[in-house]
């Protein structure tokens, strides 16, 4: 192999995103152009990890400039070597546009959309080529774990996570380090780490860009986990619908292996460790703790009652320790550079960091990591950009299926565990979606509702008959066919669901209704009483189209998309629109070309 | 023990460290309706009826799986608890059939007791009413139909079907609302593994697992003047039909049991009993063989048919260490479409054979192909000893009133070792009492190894020690049977039944069933055989008359004919 020493990097995203919008096609062919050239001595493509900015991929990064250069297209490819690696001139046209200011800003760490994140789990990500555990290893890679087993006794680690005040990123924020002591203080000849990478929230996407970006650092987290409670086995539960993840995942454990930073007497410290990947079919319900060791075990993912719980009786009745992924990518930094350092980053009750997805009706959407504390005005204006078409800010939903909707009154609400529980949403493991003014908050709970029924597990009464009863009468409501009283009785309903759910899936289901009722009742009010969706998103109740006859030029394209035959022939020079026939799809109107057609 | 006190609704209670808030209440006179619960499975915690509140907290547990703790103070009547297990109810009753009437458990339904108990409307239902599951039923058979519409999902019969018998044959299917209680690939019935114990059947709460029904049949054969209708009662039937007419669980009730058969018409009232003793001498003799030749051992009984269909499934390669004897019940259907028609010159072809049992698998077996001696199907209908109370009931029989009778002699005539037939171990103790007194003219000391899901006992016969073993509930003769695939038993003679505590816990037997009421139902067996004037097989003066008059011998030819069957493999699905 030949040593060589590379004038430019050229870094590009092949994460998940990036992939699918063509990241592969472009690596190829700047491979082959740089080969034409013969540059391939002097610059190096490295394949990284997500930059969390995928709606802009496929996403390259050249080094030493830093340029950002994003939804780059094949064709560009030719234009980027000649100019840029050849000549040293930036290509203007493919820079990232701030959508405040329409200016082209060349350096990544200027765009806005990063300037305001603090990247500790995701720090690797977009950085290193996650399938060289030497790049991993050039960046402080196993140095934690080399300090943990070699320095540190179990009890200091799991002090160390104690007083860094890390608390669990898969949504019920349980503090990590007390975890640990349980797992630890239960005694056992067997013990074992799960790292939960069942990521189930709709659009939440933030563990497996980890486990794609950066895999090394989970390998890292669990060994050091394992090490603390006295585990010498682990399993990582991801999704079969991860396979990009799962892949580079086992030729990380793989190369840790041969590098015997798996396996026996690791670091000559006497401690043992393996490590296997545990592949989930996809229910959501198995992202809890006991249906998630259930499903390992070979049966139905399926929640049983705690207590008892893992850290005493768990995977095969061991005592067991589960954490998400973006725990325990926390978990290096917080060995290395010290709990008092993690702890300076968040707030009172909340340390470090947190990742978020973003997206919705948002100008910027992608992954982003801010230190908790930060508003939620500054995550969607100055991260996110503010609105498209700067429409108006009606809510943004936090922590998924389980979450809430937060109105315009708490924008400024800093964004940490407690603060969110108090206003009726949760942090969930990350997801954030902005709604604006076109969005019916009715429609929005009937979304997650539908979501969370349909992969109820089926076990308790509460969960399995109790959503499918909210879930008919928001489905009624959203018709024109709400009734007096409804409101009250989703409340009770869903009070009573949180309240009796046997798992956490069914103790935060109804999250989403409560919020907007309470935030939004007169919503629900106008559905119900004034049979009007204020939004103008439930079709049942839009009002039908209308021809304007003056404008209309009698083209007849209105006709041969209506789904219904709603549309007939008028007998002057103009179409109408038989109103009871009607079901306001909205499809004559984007096809006319005079503008004629509009909802009356 | 660590023990621990807490309040319950002011009481206070101390109890054992581990015990839930659900079993202290109990233990106080606090009864906690639960529909999910059940004291010889493992806990679920899905039914979420138990609900009670926990008053320091204000929140609501399920109190089944919540272990006390100390200093903890519960309501189980508070406004908050009460109105949560309503509501709970009421959501279970919005996707149930509102069918009580046609239902097979009305009367015996733990769903209907609680919605009455706590007073529900049809108004509250009605309230949340929307879509209701509706999913094909499974009523192929041959003995157990199932109605998910009415399962209430609370994974009763998949527990016992799993812990108890490890069989597996349910388990839940699908999420959400559409979530079923299903077989493999939703394959009926008569198509898995399912070895028709029918103890799923005895767990439900509901209507949603019962026996198919032969009654319809066995009153037209009543009816019919042409047909001569010869009834079987098998001996466990006698111990624990009182239970459906108020008699305190295992209260003997022969003299009563055969009364009520005659008033609804049979022709003869026999006993399985006496094909019991049969069963002893053709199998004891097979026995006997097998351990002077040494071989084919352990011995294992093939009397219980959800046994030997699990052994067909699951242990195919053993099968030449089941007794090829029949079970009683074939064994006296043969001979009643046989012997008793000659005796009586009835033509075979005009019996109708019902017999009484504590099983649904029995209704499986009759349905075996290779089963049959005579020219028609041996058994004709098989009654378990719910439907007999309930065609008693209908009928409007005064059951307690009856005066005693006796069972016709013929083949009703029977000993105390046929009797302990009906409860575990009393196979292997009719069996040893008979071998032993055959080889050695000595009498055997009582053996009780019932009452123990495994147990096991050395029996000194001539200069050879022999190893009895017996097994209940399939999860249990698992163990016992891994050895023998193993070549590791140490045994002679395993007897098996499928059900916990043999034949008194049967798929069949009266509803609710508990651990204490077969325990009770057992004794009454028990003390009935100790009562016997004549308590060995062998002794039975009808069992010498049948073998002078016409079979000659234990095992020989006419014997096979009628009186032995074969086994084939199943798949193990």
């Amino acid at each position: 192999m030949k040593d060589s020493i590379y004038r430019s990097h050229i870094l590009i995203c092949t994460g998940t995103g990036c992939v699918s919008s063509g990241s592969k096609k472009i690596k190829h062919e700047l491979q082959d152009e740089l080969a034409d050239k013969n540059l391939l001595d002097e610059i190096k493509i490295v394949e990284t990890g997500c930059h969390g900015f995928c709606e802009k991929g496929p996403i390259l990064v050249i080094y030493p400039e830093g340029v950002f250069y994003c939804q780059v297209k094949q064709e560009d490819v030719t234009e980027i070597v000649d100019e840029h690696l050849l000549k040293g001139r930036v290509v203007e046209r493919l820079l990232f546009k701030e959508p405040s200011t329409e200016k082209s800003i060349p350096s990544y760490t200027d765009i806005d959309f990063y300037k305001k994140q603090h990247r500790i789990a995701l720090s690797n990500c977009g950085k290193i080529n996650p399938e060289s555990i030497e790049e991993y290893i050039a960046n402080n890679g196993y140095e934690a774990a080399g300090k943990a087993l070699t320095e540190m006794t179990p009890e200091e680690i799991i002090e160390e996570v104690k007083s860094s005040g890390l608390r669990g990123r898969g949504g019920g924020g349980f503090p990590t380090g007390l975890k640990w002591q349980f797992a630890s203080d239960s005694e056992s000849d067997k013990k074992y780490v799960i790292c939960n990478a069942d990521e189930g929230d709709p659009g939440a996407f933030m563990d497996r860009s980890i486990l794609e970006g950066d895999p090394h650092k989970i390998i890292e987290g669990m060994i050091i986990a394992g090490y603390a409670i006295g585990a010498d086995e682990g399993y990582v539960y991801v999704r079969a619908e991860y396979p990009l993840a799962i892949e580079r995942l086992k030729k990380a454990i793989n190369d840790a292996e041969e590098l015997g930073l798996l396996g026996t007497d690791i670091f000559g410290s006497g401690f043992n460790f393996e490590l296997h990947i545990k592949k989930g079919a996809g229910a959501f319900v198995c992202g809890e703790e006991t249906a998630l060791m259930a499903s390992i075990e070979g049966r139905r993912g399926m929640p049983n009652p705690r207590p008892p719980y893992p850290a005493t009786k768990g995977l095969w009745g061991k005592p067991t320790n589960i954490n998400n992924v973006e725990t325990l990518a926390n978990i290096p930094y917080i060995i290395n550079e010290g709990s008092e350092m993690f702890s300076s980053i968040g707030t009172k009750n909340s340390k470090g960091t947190k990742v978020f997805a973003l997206t919705g009706k948002i100008k910027n959407t992608g992954l982003v990591e801010v230190p908790m504390g930060t508003t939620l005005r500054e995550v969607v204006f100055d991260i996110g950009g503010g609105l498209t078409e700067d429409k108006k800010y009606k809510a943004i939903q936090t922590g998924g299926p389980s979450g809430g909707c937060i109105p315009e009154d708490y924008l400024d609400l800093p964004i940490d565990y407690d603060s969110l529980i108090e206003v009726g949403a949760m942090m969930g493991s990350g997801g954030m979606v902005v709604m604006d003014e076109s969005t019916c908050m009715v429609d929005v709970a009937r979304f997650f509702l539908t979501f969370t029924q349909s992969e109820s597990c089926g076990k308790c009464t509460p969960c399995r008959e109790g959503t499918k009863r909210m879930l008919e009468i928001l489905n009624r409501i959203c018709e024109g066919e709400g009734k007096q009283g409804d409101i009250e009785l989703l409340e009770e309903l869903g009070e009573h669901i949180k309240e009796t759910s046997l798992c956490g899936l069914g103790q935060t289901a109804p999250n989403p209704v409560l919020s907007t009722i309470q935030y939004f009742r007169n919503e629900y009010e106008a559905h119900i009483y004034d049979k009007k969706c204020p939004a103008g998103s439930c079709q049942e109740l839009a009002s039908a189209y209308k021809i304007n006859f003056d404008t209309c030029v009698a083209c007849g394209q209105c006709v041969k998309v209506c789904p219904v035959d709603a549309i007939s022939k008028g007998d002057g020079k103009y179409y109408i629109i038989d109103e009871a026939v009607c079901i306001s799809c909205g499809a004559c109107e984007k096809k006319c070309p005079v503008d004629a057609i509009s909802q009356g | 023990m660590e023990k621990v006190s807490l309040i319950i609704d002011d009481q206070k209670v101390e109890v054992e460290k581990g015990t839930s808030v659900l079993e202290a209440a109990k233990e106080v006179g606090i009864d906690v309706p639960y529909l999910c619960y059940h004291p010889d499975l493992t806990l679920h915690g899905a039914c979420r009826v138990c609900v009670v509140e926990d008053l320091e907290s204000n929140s609501l547990v399920a109190s089944c799986v919540t272990p006390v703790t100390e200093g903890m103070k519960v309501s189980t009547t508070s406004m908050k608890a009460r109105r949560a297990r309503r509501r709970n109810v009421v959501l279970l009753l919005a996707n149930h059939p509102n069918d009580c009437l046609g239902c097979d458990r009305n009367g015996s339904c733990e769903l209907q007791d609680i919605t009455h108990s706590l007073g529900i409307a049809r108004e509250d239902v009605e309230e949340i009413a929307g879509q209701v599951r509706e999913v094909p039923r499974d009523e192929v058979g041959p003995a157990l139909k199932r109605d998910p519409n009415k399962c209430i999902l609370c994974g009763r019969c998949v527990r016992v079907c799993e812990e108890v018998q490890g069989v597996s044959a349910l388990q839940f299917s699908n999420r959400g609302f559409d979530s079923i209680v299903t077989t493999a690939f939703d394959l009926p019935q008569s198509e898995i593994n399912c070895a028709n114990c029918g103890q799923c059947a005895t767990v439900c709460p509901v209507g949603a697992i019962t026996e198919i029904s032969e009654i319809k049949n066995v009153w037209n054969a009543l009816e019919d003047d042409n047909i001569h209708v010869v009834a079987q009662a098998a001996p466990s039937i006698q111990a624990t039909i009182g239970e459906e007419f108020g008699y305190e669980p295992g209260t003997v009730v022969t003299g009563k049991l055969v009364a009520a058969l005659r008033k609804l018409g049979f022709d003869s009232v026999f006993s399985t009993e006496f094909t019991a003793d049969l069963t002893i001498l053709e199998e004891g003799s097979e026995f006997l063989k097998r351990i002077t030749e040494n071989k084919n051992l352990p011995h294992i009984t093939s009397c219980c048919p959800g046994w030997v269909k699990y052994a067909e499934h699951n242990y195919p390669d053993l099968l030449n260490h089941l007794s090829s004897a029949k079970s009683p019940q074939q064994m006296f259907s043969a001979l009643s479409k046989t012997y008793y028609a000659e005796k009586t010159n009835i033509d075979s072809e005009k019996i109708y054979t019902v017999s009484i049992m504590p099983c649904t698998a029995k209704k499986f077996e009759k349905e075996r192909e290779e089963i049959n001696a005579s020219k028609s199907k041996d058994t004709d209908a098989v009654l378990t000893t719910r439907e007999l109370a309930r065609m008693i009931k209908e009928v409007g029989i005064q059951f307690k009133n009856l005066k005693d009778e006796d069972y016709d002699e013929l083949m009703g005539k029977h000993t105390g070792a046929g009797t302990i037939f009906g409860t575990t171990g009393g196979v292997a103790e009719a069996a040893v009492r008979t071998v032993k007194e055959k080889v050695t003219g000595e009498e055997l000391e009582r053996l009780n190894l019932g009452f123990k899901g495994v147990n096991s006992a050395e029996v000194q016969i001539g200069d050879r020690v022999v190893k009895v073993a017996i097994a209940n509930g399939l999860r249990n003769a698992e163990k016992l049977l891994d050895e023998v695939r193993a070549n590791k038993s140490e045994y002679d003679f395993i007897e098996v039944m499928a059900c916990p505590h043999g034949c008194v816990g049967g798929g069949g037997q009266p509803l609710p069933i508990s651990e204490e009421k077969k325990v009770l139902r057992g004794q009454g067996l028990a003390n009935t055989d100790e009562k016997s004037v004549v308590r060995k097989s062998h002794e039975n003066p009808m069992i010498k008359k049948l073998y002078d008059d016409y079979l000659k011998e234990p095992n020989s030819e006419l014997s096979h004919q009628l009186l032995h069957t074969t086994f084939k493999e199943r798949a193990k699905n």
